[in-house]
């Protein structure tokens, strides 16, 4: 074991940023996609839980951009570049998406997993930041966490227990 | 802010109500299916944050049996019938005399089985609330999962999720006493559903 670390936890549709020795972390990743980004070099880790596929379908209010793959991805960027990043030397990693109920007729909110995913990497185009590490789909859940001092993405599930990307 | 801001005392307790028969008709058919006596609590019904919607049912790693059931009809919404992982065994053998074979895996059988326990109460739920509100509320096939709390409800929020960061949830709890079985039924009705419940009960809309 190491030396403790310290944790900062994002919530459902929530993001956040972390750096030098901490650990981020999101829990019970379903149809959610965990998004994170690194900056090998400024250790420094950002991390999205994001819940929906597209901003274009919010009614709410006051928009929650972490919420939505095509807003969170961007300020996501935006928060990690002014943690000290450097927008060029991210590169991303990602986990969830599943399909935790399997349903005779699949509608377009039964698949959300899979479209939350596509939705993700749809965005993080624009910003050419290499997807270096997946581990999505299924039927299970997820919980990850992204070390700062390695970069490493632990991912576990009840299934199939503990894995690193 | 939230479209459910606005509700009233008076819309929360008619809701609780809407919790009350449902759960109470579920109730019994469950104490039937196990002839044993089954309490219930009262319905709460809050609006809650996404993220403290699992920590109802132990928190969001907490693993949990869960039979989900999407609700059509004029009202539609989600409901989930949540056990614990003991819970769901106990009842198993209870009902069935199926020797457990582990704690944490399960065979075809029992999956079935406990789906068939959900579609049963899923069932009593709505069909009461159907003829309370005289709305047309039809279950689907349920389909059930073993996994973290807040990976399984967080499907159910999606629709929320268009709204806001919080869903209004109807949550009652059942327990048995003697070997202490306890579960939770949630029903999660999409945000426009509330007004048709409203007004099929002649609920003054504001």
């Amino acid at each position: 074991m190491t030396i403790e670390q310290k944790l900062v936890k994002v919530g459902m549709a929530d993001l956040g940023t972390a750096s030098e020795d901490e650990v981020i972390r999101t829990t019970g990743l379903g149809s959610c996609v965990g998004l994170t980004l690194y900056d090998p070099k400024a250790r420094l880790a950002g991390l999205a839980h994001i819940m929906l596929p597209t901003s274009a379908i919010a009614r709410e209010s006051n928009l929650n951009l972490a919420k939505y793959a095509d807003t969170a991805v961007p300020e996501l960027i935006r928060r990690m570049v002014l943690a000290g990043a450097s927008a060029n030397r991210l590169v991303a990693k990602m986990a969830g998406g599943a399909q935790m109920f399997v349903f005779a007729g699949q509608s377009d909110t039964m698949r959300i997993g899979p479209r939350n995913v596509e939705s993700c990497k749809l965005a993080l185009l624009p910003f050419a930041i290499p997807i270096i590490g997946e581990d999505t789909g299924g039927n299970y859940g997820r919980t990850i966490e992204l070390d700062c001092r390695s970069g490493i993405l632990a991912i576990r599930s009840v299934q199939y227990g503990a894995k690193e990307l | 802010m939230s479209m459910f801001d606005g509700f009233h005392d008076f819309k929360l307790d008619v809701l609780k109500e809407v919790g009350n028969i449902g759960a109470g008709n579920a109730a019994t058919a469950l104490s039937r299916l196990l002839d044993k006596p089954i309490d219930m609590t009262v319905p709460r019904v809050n609006l809650i944050q996404f993220d403290e919607i699992a920590e109802r049912v132990g928190g969001s790693e907490q693993v949990v049996v869960a039979v989900f059931l999407r609700v059509d009809g004029d009202a539609p919404g989600n409901m989930f019938f949540i056990i614990e992982q003991k819970s769901a065994k106990t009842m198993l053998n209870n009902l069935l005399s199926i020797k457990v074979a582990s704690e944490d895996h399960y065979t075809e059988m029992e999956y079935s089985a406990l789906s068939e326990i959900g579609n049963i109460l899923a069932g009593s739920y709505l069909s009461s609330l159907a003829d309370f509100t005289r709305l047309s509320m039809v279950p689907t096939v349920p389909s059930i999962a073993v996994d973290m709390a807040g990976a399984i409800l967080s499907f159910g929020l999606l629709q929320h999720g268009q709204m806001g960061d919080s869903a209004l949830l109807i949550d009652t709890a059942f327990l048995e006493g003697e070997e202490s079985m306890e579960g939770h039924f949630f029903l999660i009705p999409d945000p426009d559903s509330f007004e048709k419940i409203f007004r099929a009960l002649g609920v003054p809309s504001e």
